[in-house]
């Protein structure tokens, strides 16, 4: 395994374990306007890292249990008639300000606050590859298996209930593999970052998709796209690369929404 | 043995109730239309039988393995969502091609295949809903006004196919309208809710009883009349014509 030896191949293969389970679940997020929805979970597990910090526990741990803790309690709150955009806004920043003063609190602790809010893409080790790989494979699988029961569900769920499925189970498969996520790219791209490696990859792939699979398969292809472009540009000009990978994220959405509209004009 | 009963069900939001002591058996290969005003819980009554509501008292029974197909009031396809009509098909399950193009030529809109659900008119996206219904070979059809935003000959069209489909699959049809005249004409069996099932039985006896009349009023019997009229020529002679009131249809 002496090619993992180099910490840019470590990094290309932590980006692409995340691209691709991001993809399909980023256009699930697209799909049902849950963008918000990520924000929240992903902001909360600073939280989480300042508990496993804090209780000297592995942070992958302490991010998932945060994360499925929030997911959770925002589903929940989704079905009770509250006004969702204003709830999931208060609980997003409420939760991200909660965690950074739980991590000021962290005595003796030196902690590199940088790299959990934008990322440490360039330090990740065997283990945390690992974690990655292990995490992303098991969120594509679970969404593979669920695939058709969550896109009916996404449709419209009394179609599920007459079809005998249950929609608030292929819900939680979503919450879970949303925390999942959160926490396999906390180390990629950071708890600021989570959701745009989510909304922008699916958002571009929708101008050249008119299918759902194809939706989800141009997510995964124009995100590892923008993993390896951003590692090295940020190689090239030393810019942080959590950002510099959702930068050239954004710029594909722009050019694939240019380029979309105009096939849309000329049909 | 009946494909789906409720018993004594009753359905409370917040603290008021919307349907109280339901109590309805549907058969196999009838055709039941609930008729109601706005807000007398016929759509609650519906999502109660495909499951998607509990009951707050009473019971839902549903025959084992009971195959339902339902086709909803309304399907809003967000915009990000890219699908095409053959795709659509294959929810939840898949469909081999040749059942997919056979369920779209019975509907009449085998051109539509590839088309994406979201360019599809109003008619076109009904009749769709209804292949995809059909294509699970359902037991029981539910449609959940389903002619709403089609004209009247296009709404007329719709209610021929699904008795044309009732004869060919054997299915029984549970339906909610507003279109009293069409729909009753077509019908089995009607039930007139209203928070509580106020009067039931075949269309003529329901047009003629006075709950329905103080719900409805009776100008609706001009238009009631003329379907019926058409309807018995051609394969209906077991109703009697005595509440036709063809008077009332000038206006």
């Amino acid at each position: 395994m002496s090619f993992l030896d180099d910490f840019l191949v470590r990094a290309a293969l932590a980006g692409l374990g995340l691209a691709l389970a991001a993809a399909p679940l980023g256009c699930f997020v697209v799909w049902r306007r849950m963008s918000y929805f990520g924000d929240a979970t992903a902001h909360a597990s600073i939280l989480g890292v300042a508990l496993a910090l804090g209780f000297d526990v592995s942070v992958f741990a302490g991010v998932l249990t945060t994360a499925l803790i929030m997911a959770t309690t925002v589903s929940t709150l989704a079905g009770r008639g509250y006004a969702m955009d204003t709830l999931l806004g208060v609980l997003a920043h409420s939760a991200l300000a909660l965690g950074l003063v739980a991590v000021s609190f962290l005595d003796g602790i030196r902690i590199d606050l940088m790299s959990y809010l934008f990322g440490d893409i360039l330090a990740v080790s065997r283990i945390d590859l690992l974690l990655i790989w292990g995490g992303g494979l098991s969120v594509l699988g679970l969404l593979c298996w669920r695939w058709s029961a969550l896109l009916t569900t996404t449709l419209n769920p009394d179609l599920a209930y007459a079809a005998g499925l249950n929609p608030k189970r292929e819900q939680l498969v979503l919450t879970l593999t949303l925390a999942v996520v959160v926490a396999v790219a906390i180390k990629v791209v950071g708890v600021l970052l989570i959701a745009a490696m989510l909304i922008v990859p699916a958002a571009t792939a929708r101008n050249f998709a008119n299918t759902p699979e194809r939706m989800a398969i141009a997510a995964a292809l124009t995100g590892s796209f923008a993993v390896l472009s951003g590692l090295h540009v940020s190689f090239v000009t030393d810019s942080p690369t959590g950002p510099t990978i959702v930068s050239i994220a954004a710029c594909l959405f722009v050019v694939a929404s240019a380029v979309g509209a105009g096939l849309r004009k000329t049909r | 043995m009946s494909l789906i009963s409720l018993t004594d069900l009753s359905v409370k939001f917040g603290g008021s109730t919307v349907l109280s002591r339901i109590n309805l058996v549907i058969n196999k290969g009838e055709i039941v239309t609930i008729v109601g005003p706005n807000g007398s819980g016929k759509s609650t009554l519906l999502r109660n039988v495909i499951g998607a509501l509990q009951p707050t008292t009473g019971f839902v029974e549903r025959a084992p393995g009971l195959r339902i197909g339902y086709v909803p009031q309304k399907l809003h396809i967000d915009p990000t969502l890219p699908l095409t009509v053959r795709r659509f098909l294959s929810l939840p399950k898949r469909v081999s091609n040749t059942r997919a193009l056979h369920a779209l030529e019975k509907a009449g809109v085998s051109a539509l295949e590839q088309r994406q659900m979201s360019a599809l008119s109003g008619g076109q996206f009904q009749r769709v809903l209804l292949a995809r219904a059909l294509l699970n070979d359902p037991q029981l059809l539910i449609l959940d006004e389903a002619t709403q935003g089609l004209d009247q000959p296009g709404s007329a069209r719709f209610y021929q196919h699904i008795e044309a489909v009732r004869q060919d699959l054997g299915c029984a049809v549970l339906m909610v309208s507003h279109e009293l005249h069409v729909v009753m004409a077509a019908s089995d069996r009607v039930i007139c809710l209203n928070g509580h099932i106020c009067c039931e039985g075949a269309p003529e006896h329901v047009a003629t009883a006075p709950e329905y009349r103080a719900l409805f009023g009776t100008g609706t019997q001009g238009a009631l009349a003329l379907y019926r009229h058409e309807h018995n020529h051609s394969h209906d002679d077991s109703v009697s014509d005595h509440n036709c009131a063809p008077d009332e249809t000038a206006t």
